[in-house]
């Protein structure tokens, strides 16, 4: 029988998979802008397809542009038909687009916070008790700032009796005095646990099985330090360029895109400490401790241990493709990476002297994220010589992409009358194992945020940590003149990134 | 990727050897036509049918769509049939996009007869992966068979609202628990209406009035009373209820069970507008004056609140049918996980049945 009933305990969401999420306003900043009609529109509606939605959900679109509701609501409905990973139940998409309203005006004019405000009490009175607030903030970064000031100008940052949370999108900050800056603009309106920044790496299901998989088995963690671990190498790597994204992109670069946020915190997930709990502070304490055990490079470091590049023309899926220069919309003469290698080095009892190696790139041989984790050589080969020569150290590697799995590399004897080795993979492919479909990773992140869990967030001391290590590369990067070193498109990446290798190191290929 | 393409071995008078054999021959034969074809080795699903409803059952499977089993054994029972035939499938979904897998499913259709039946085992264990777990079906009966079937399974299906009697339903399942996990349909349709009625007393504030409840009213379809049964048996495990028989009242069941410091009445009736199995409205009301209502609608449940102070309102929570192929599907992917609530719930509406 259940336990009895208290204050603290609802015993009715026992045994369900999906709990609870309390009735919520969701209002998105940027609501007609790419990521919204992309990711987060389409996101709405599969929750509410499979049911997920809070008991009483509104949305409200703010966005430059005046237009009344009936046309962003035709807006979002082409964008849920053209983006959702299912076709729409037609009941279902005009009940979610009945509680859809629109405010127009720009994010620094007071007048549209005003009328905010009133709709989101209209939501308030004809639910007849108040909803939590999310303000999900997917504009530029730069109205970052002027939104959430705004939305302590007007009151908005609290609610009597509901919950208030933000939601901001990446890039949170382009150097640690912007991260910084924002987060104390941030914090200085709302409480850090009202503060959800997103990494939407984190929301996908890969990425938090790599926490099962080092934390749910016990054959890997006594192997999993300095000992037995000779490197790691993270790879994001993608056959595309940068499409239309030219305007955003040059502004980046590749070590801002996808270095500082997403591929540091798979660094974490590999060599954090088993957290106490997983609860959002335990993890995000251990991926904390982590970064803080990165040494902040100097400039004089930085051509050791850092490589930047930029594709040249070449050949993609079997088609001739320009170079980043001739790309339409990046400026002449950019020096923009369009490639980043770094070696890091996590300077913790754990994983003192394994060079951590993270390369990212466009217009690389093929899509891939992956993790290679290389384990030191065995100490002693009995095998005569040519038997021997086919013997490599065991790697371990995690796929987040394409193709999520594990593989285990290990020495293998040929079938025949000689003692030959040669290496064979033993491979995992989630794919083969699990009925579901993995949901979105804006599916999670949306109804996490919704419900006030953390985890899959990243943390303001997080955020500030990350830069650390990524600010003077960023900065250096910034100060020296080009061209940058050049790669073909389509190949494996620049040259140059061996030099980052320890003697015996090799990269993966791609 | 949405073409679905086939390789098929069929032989008549066969044994499992042969079959088991023509399995792993095709596994190779697929493989070196493409190395991106990789079996899935998720869950067994052995079902044991009739042959001549065999067609129907074959199209509710291919209705479950990504959550079908990785392997389907079909057992077709025909009485006296006398040859074992067998036919093997694997099918993909489409040719794999270069760099990208594609996942192979094995279905085995094994045709028997009645002289089968004594050895059904060495028929079918030979022919689940092993090391997976395998789920049970029998749609059209046969306890006897799931009885010896069940040394194979560690999960069974069943749909407590397809036994023309509520009682023989419920202690069927009430056995089966027993011996295996049970994956129960009429549950399964009832889990949108229990996270709709945990959510309405999530907040902290509803929460003691869960401790409150004073009549609860349930209307389902005409053959699905054991649906009815379950949900008021969930609310009443959950509850810590102590519950006694309801007494026949026409069509309905009533009668009142014991919460704490006051009874709970409770009504389940039948809605004879409804055509689907399962639920049709969900009502229930606290000493305060709270009610809550929930029932079907277009586009998701049509929820009805009813204040302290009277003040009504309706709104619709959004969610798309699953339709019975979902239900099926559901049900398939539940065998690989576990539902604490059921079987208190099943035992509480075992203890409410007149």
């Amino acid at each position: 029988m259940a336990a009895p009933t208290t204050e603290q305990d609802n015993p009715l969401t026992a045994g369900l998979e999906r709990q609870p999420v309390a009735p919520t306003t969701l209002v998105i900043f940027g609501a007609t802008g790419d990521l919204a009609r992309r990711k987060l529109l389409p996101a709405l509606y599969n929750l509410a397809h499979d049911g997920a939605l809070p008991e009483r959900f509104h949305m409200v679109g703010v966005s430059r542009k005046h237009k009344e509701d009936a046309e962003f609501r035709t807006e979002c409905e082409d964008a849920i038909r053209r983006f959702s990973r299912r076709k729409p139940d037609e009941d279902v998409l005009a009940g979610l687009l009945a509680n859809v309203k629109y405010v127009g005006g720009t994010f620094d004019d007071d007048a549209v916070y005003s009328k905010l405000s009133t709709l989101l009490d209209g939501c308030d009175e004809q639910a007849g008790e108040p909803l939590n607030r999310a303000f999900y903030l997917s504009t530029a970064p730069s109205f970052f700032p002027v939104i959430v000031g705004e939305l302590g100008n007007s009151k908005l940052a609290r609610h009597e009796g509901a919950d208030v949370r933000v939601i901001i999108e990446k890039p949170f900050g382009t150097t640690l005095e912007e991260a910084r800056e924002l987060n104390r603009c941030v914090l200085a309106i709302f409480e850090e646990p009202q503060v959800f920044r997103i990494d939407h790496y984190l929301g996908k299901e890969t990425v938090q099985n790599m926490l099962a998989f080092r934390f749910a088995n016990g054959m890997f963690e006594p192997l999993w330090n300095r000992n037995y671990i000779d490197s790691v190498q993270i790879t994001a790597a993608e056959e595309l360029g940068i499409g239309s994204r030219a305007d955003y992109y040059d502004s980046a670069g590749a070590l801002r895109d996808l270095i500082q946020n997403h591929m540091l915190q798979l660094l974490c997930h590999v060599a954090m400490e088993p957290p106490v709990s997983f609860t959002a502070e335990e993890v995000r304490n251990e991926k904390v401790k982590v970064l803080q055990s990165i040494p902040q490079p100097t400039p004089a470091d930085i051509p050791e241990m850092a490589v930047r590049a930029q594709y040249s023309a070449g050949h993609a899926g079997g088609e001739d493709v320009p170079g980043y220069l001739q790309e339409e919309g990046v400026p002449e003469g950019s020096i923009t990476e369009t490639y980043a290698a770094l070696r890091l080095e996590v300077d913790n009892w754990r994983w003192a002297g394994v060079p951590f190696y993270l390369r990212t790139g466009k217009r690389l041989a093929r899509k891939i994220t992956e993790i290679a984790v290389t384990l030191k050589p065995v100490p002693h080969l009995a095998f005569s010589q040519d038997g021997s020569l086919g013997v490599q150290p065991n790697q371990l590697v995690l796929t987040l992409q394409p193709n999520e799995g594990v593989s285990l590399r290990l020495g293998a004897k040929i079938p025949g009358t000689r003692m030959i080795i040669r290496p064979v993979n033993m491979e995992f492919l989630y794919g083969t194992a699990f009925l579901s479909q993995s949901p979105e990773a804006y599916e999670r992140l949306i109804t996490d945020a919704m419900r006030g869990d953390a985890t899959l967030f990243t943390r303001n001391d997080e955020v500030e940590a990350q830069w650390q290590i990524c600010d003077p590369i960023v900065g250096t990067w910034a100060r020296t003149p080009g061209p940058l070193p050049q790669y073909e498109a389509g190949s494996q990446g620049p040259e140059e990134a061996g030099g980052l290798l320890r003697e015996g190191d090799r990269w993966r290929a791609i | 990727m949405s073409v679905t393409s086939d390789v098929v071995w069929s032989e008549q008078g066969t044994t499992p050897d042969a079959i088991e054999a023509a399995l792993r021959e095709l596994l190779v034969q697929r493989h070196a036509e493409n190395g991106n074809f990789v079996p899935a080795r998720v869950l067994n699903m052995i079902a044991f049918v009739d042959r001549e409803w065999s067609g129907e059952i074959a199209n509710r499977l291919r209705g479950v769509g990504r959550y079908h089993a990785s392997r389907l054994l079909v057992l077709s029972y025909e009485p006296g049939r006398e040859r074992l035939d067998a036919r093997v499938m694997i099918a993909s979904e489409g040719e794999p996009e270069p760099g990208e897998l594609a996942l192979l499913r094995e279905t085995v259709v094994v045709e028997i007869g009645d002289r089968h039946l004594d050895d059904l085992l060495t028929i079918a264990d030979p022919l689940v992966v092993t090391d997976l777990p395998t789920l049970l079906w029998s749609p059209h009966g046969h306890e006897g068979i799931v009885e010896v079937l069940l040394a194979l399974s560690q999960a069974v299906l069943l749909d407590s609202v397809e036994e023309p009697l509520a009682r023989e339903a419920l202690d069927r399942a009430c056995t089966l628990t027993e011996q295996a996990y049970v994956v129960d349909l009429a549950w399964l349709r009832s889990t949108p209406w229990r996270e709709r009625l945990a959510a309405a007393f999530d907040p902290a504030s509803l929460r003691p009035e869960l401790r409150e409840i004073t009549a609860v009213a349930v209307r389902h379809h005409q053959a699905s009373t054991a649906a009815a049964l379950l949900l008021a048996g969930w609310l009443a495990s959950r509850l810590d209820w102590q519950v006694g028989p309801l007494a026949a009242d026409g069509d309905a069941l009533a009668g009142s069970v014991h919460a704490g410091a006051q009874d709970v009445a409770l009504r389940l009736e039948a809605a004879p507008e409804l055509s689907v199995p399962g639920l049709e409205s969900v009502t229930l009301e606290t000493a305060s004056g709270l009610r809550v209502g929930l029932r079907r609608g277009t586009g998701g449940l049509r929820a009805n609140w009813r204040d302290h102070e009277g003040v009504e309102r309706e709104w619709t929570i959004p969610g798309a049918s699953r339709g019975e192929a979902g239900v099926l599907g559901e049900g398939i992917r539940q065998a690989l996980l576990r539902d604490p609530t059921y079987v208190p719930a099943l035992m509480a509406a075992r203890g409410m049945l007149p």
